[in-house]
């Protein structure tokens, strides 16, 4: 079949307002957009009302050059005008005439209304409302499930709960450590250079340990965790739910979120506050090169550092770091279980469980922030 | 013989779209009992509220006497240990062998030692003829070994009613051929009920006891029977084109 072949058509006034469009060579996919706009403008620009096209020299033409002489004829027709096509060859007639065939039964295709501001605006209340009490039922079932589980520890499935913990924590440790260690050493490097003007390089080593210690180790630990461990956990159970295993669990008696839900968060509640500790060391030790560079001696910087943090802040960042791994962990399963049908399904899932992670760890952030200062921590 | 499931006047669908409307048919004990319609008419979406996945939105669906949708912790347990699913895609858990996951719910609900259990499960896997896949994993086999495995798990508790959604759905003639047999030899030597969601007008005529057919356009039943004595006397002309594969003349 031809497909590559040049179009050359002509378009001309024969008597007055019958007006011929001669077709030379292949109409197809590859020229059919050259001559789409140009004859339909010319159409519209002269006010052809009768039109015979003539394809006697119409070598080829596939369906993209018959959607283009149906909707011509539809146009001129429209308007109240003419059309036929002359001198077609048999076989092009037959799939002229195939293609032109109307469905007695065909139903016209719904138009979309496009939406209002006042729709939209309503639409995302609804979804969001939706999605609140979604999210309020779902940390009623996990609350549920995790009181069975701990009342019941043998139903936990202790085997499937470390295979998550080594997801979560252990093949998290080494991004989770590279990451703490250039955040300390980015930290001391951009501070080391104002603090100098002042005198204070030394308590470069204060800000590295204060910041890691009570905010940077706990909240890079929970964003590696949204990012690795959270979209991991909504594709996994999104997977599950598209190949109807959830319906399989929920028909067999069992309940989803205690079978598949807990254990996960369990994981991430365990791996956190090591992952967290690693991280925060690993961001010290990279403050301390810095340290080094500028020609403070080892022990100064540890004596600078047990003097910045005592055990209340380090207590304080594991215990966001704890609230983090919960809200990651939760909301991940959460977009998994609310998955749609088909792969796209998955995909949205997983980008809406990185997201909700990142928008509760900051949230989450901010209350602690709060409630520490009136602590006194 | 009594009825097993009786379906009063229900009407279903999704939110505010009616599926199926004020619909009603009972199943026997023992029966193989075939739901069948052309694609969209709410088949799948019966067999889903039928096993509890969701509630109709008006009448009710009494699996032995139990109103499934209306049933709640103990008493719902107790209406879904005595039925068997076996989804269109097998749905079998992806992350655990076939032994694991004909296991799953004798470690669930019995207290069986690990042993027994396995023993059992081996015994389901061999109803079904895959004892010598005990350890393979769901991906390692084929279509139609995931849907025989996906029964062998349905029947673990022993249930009394077995729904099956589109069995031979994918599989080549010869594989569902053997699907079916496997259904007619558990229907009659396990005395298990079976209703099974399906279009393929081969397995219907081999297994089906009675059937029911449904249509899109009137969202209700248009006709209940044994297939035979439908095909050869029913005089609506959707369950006559059905059966003469789309063509109108008889």
């Amino acid at each position: 079949m031809k497909t590559q072949d040049q179009l050359s058509f002509s378009l001309n006034e024969d008597t007055s307002d019958i007006w011929t469009l001669s077709l030379e060579g292949s109409l197809d996919s590859q020229t059919t957009g050259s001559i789409w706009k140009h004859i339909f403008h010319k159409v519209k620009k002269l006010k052809i009302k009768k039109l015979t096209v003539d394809a006697q020299n119409l070598e080829y033409c596939d369906a993209s050059g018959f959607a283009f002489l149906i909707r011509l004829e539809e146009q001129l027709k429209k308007d109240g005008g003419s059309f036929s096509v002359e001198r077609l060859s048999e076989d092009h007639q037959n799939f002229y005439q195939t293609f032109k065939a109307k469905d007695p039964n065909q139903v016209p295709l719904e138009v979309v209304r496009e939406e209002g501001f006042i729709e939209l605006v309503g639409g995302m209340v609804y979804r969001f409302y939706r999605d609140i009490t979604e999210q309020i039922s779902f940390v009623g079932e996990l609350l549920m499930a995790v009181f069975y589980c701990l009342s019941h520890p043998k139903k936990i499935r202790w085997k499937e709960m470390i295979l998550f913990a080594e997801q979560v924590g252990v093949n998290a440790f080494p991004i989770a450590v590279l990451l703490g260690f250039l955040m300390g050493l980015i930290m001391a490097f951009q501070s080391a250079q104002p603090m100098k003007q002042f005198g204070a390089d030394i308590f470069v080593a204060n800000l590295v340990a204060i910041s890691m210690v009570r905010e940077l180790g706990p909240l890079m630990t929970a964003i590696i965790l949204a990012g690795r461990s959270g979209s991991a956990f909504a594709a996994e159970l999104g997977t599950m739910t598209v190949n109807e295993e959830i319906n399989a669990l929920k028909t067999m008696g069992l309940d989803p979120v205690r079978f598949l839900v807990v254990i996960r968060v369990f994981a991430a509640v365990f791996m956190m506050p090591f992952l967290t500790i690693f991280t925060t060391v690993a961001g010290l030790i990279g403050g301390a090169v810095v340290m080094l560079s500028l020609g403070y001696p080892l022990v100064t910087y540890a004596n600078q550092i047990t003097d910045a943090v005592d055990l209340s802040d380090f207590l304080g960042g594991l215990v966001k770091a704890i609230a983090f791994g919960v809200l990651v962990a939760s909301v991940g399963c959460l977009r998994g279980i609310q998955t749609g049908t088909g792969a796209k399904a998955v995909g949205e899932s997983t980008t809406s469980a990185v997201v909700s992670g990142l928008l509760l760890i900051v949230f989450a952030d901010g209350l602690f922030s709060v409630v520490y200062y009136y602590l006194g921590i | 013989m009594a009825a097993i499931i009786e379906v009063n006047n229900v009407t279903l669908g999704y939110g505010e779209s009616v599926i199926l409307k004020e619909i009603s048919f009972s199943v026997k004990k023992g029966e193989v009992f075939v739901i069948l319609g052309g694609s969209g008419c709410g088949k799948s979406t019966l067999l889903k509220h039928m096993i509890g996945l969701y509630s109709p939105l008006n009448g009710d669906i009494l699996l032995n006497e139990k109103n499934l949708a209306r049933a709640f912790g103990k008493n719902r347990l107790e209406i879904l240990q005595n039925i068997g699913v076996m989804y269109q895609s097998g749905a079998l858990f992806g992350s655990m062998n076939l032994l694991q996951n004909i296991c799953l719910p004798l470690e669930e609900f019995t207290d069986l030692p690990k042993e027994a259990r396995e023993a059992i499960a081996l015994m389901k896997l061999k109803l079904v003829g895959l004892d010598q896949y005990a350890q393979y994993m769901p991906s390692e086999i084929s279509g139609g070994m995931q849907k025989r495995a996906a029964i062998a798990r349905a029947m673990a508790l022993d249930p009394e009613i077995l729904f099956l959604d589109e069995p031979s759905a994918g599989l080549d003639p010869i594989t569902a051929a053997e699907l079916d047999q496997l259904i007619k030899k558990l229907a009659r030597d396990l005395k298990i009920t079976f209703v099974i969601v399906t279009h393929e007008l081969a397995s219907i005529f081999e297994i089906a006891d009675r059937i029911i057919m449904l249509d899109k356009e009137t969202k209700k039943i248009i006709a209940e029977g044994n297939p035979e004595d439908l095909k050869k006397n029913s005089d609506n002309p959707l369950v006559k084109k059905f059966f003469n594969r789309g063509r109108d003349d008889g």
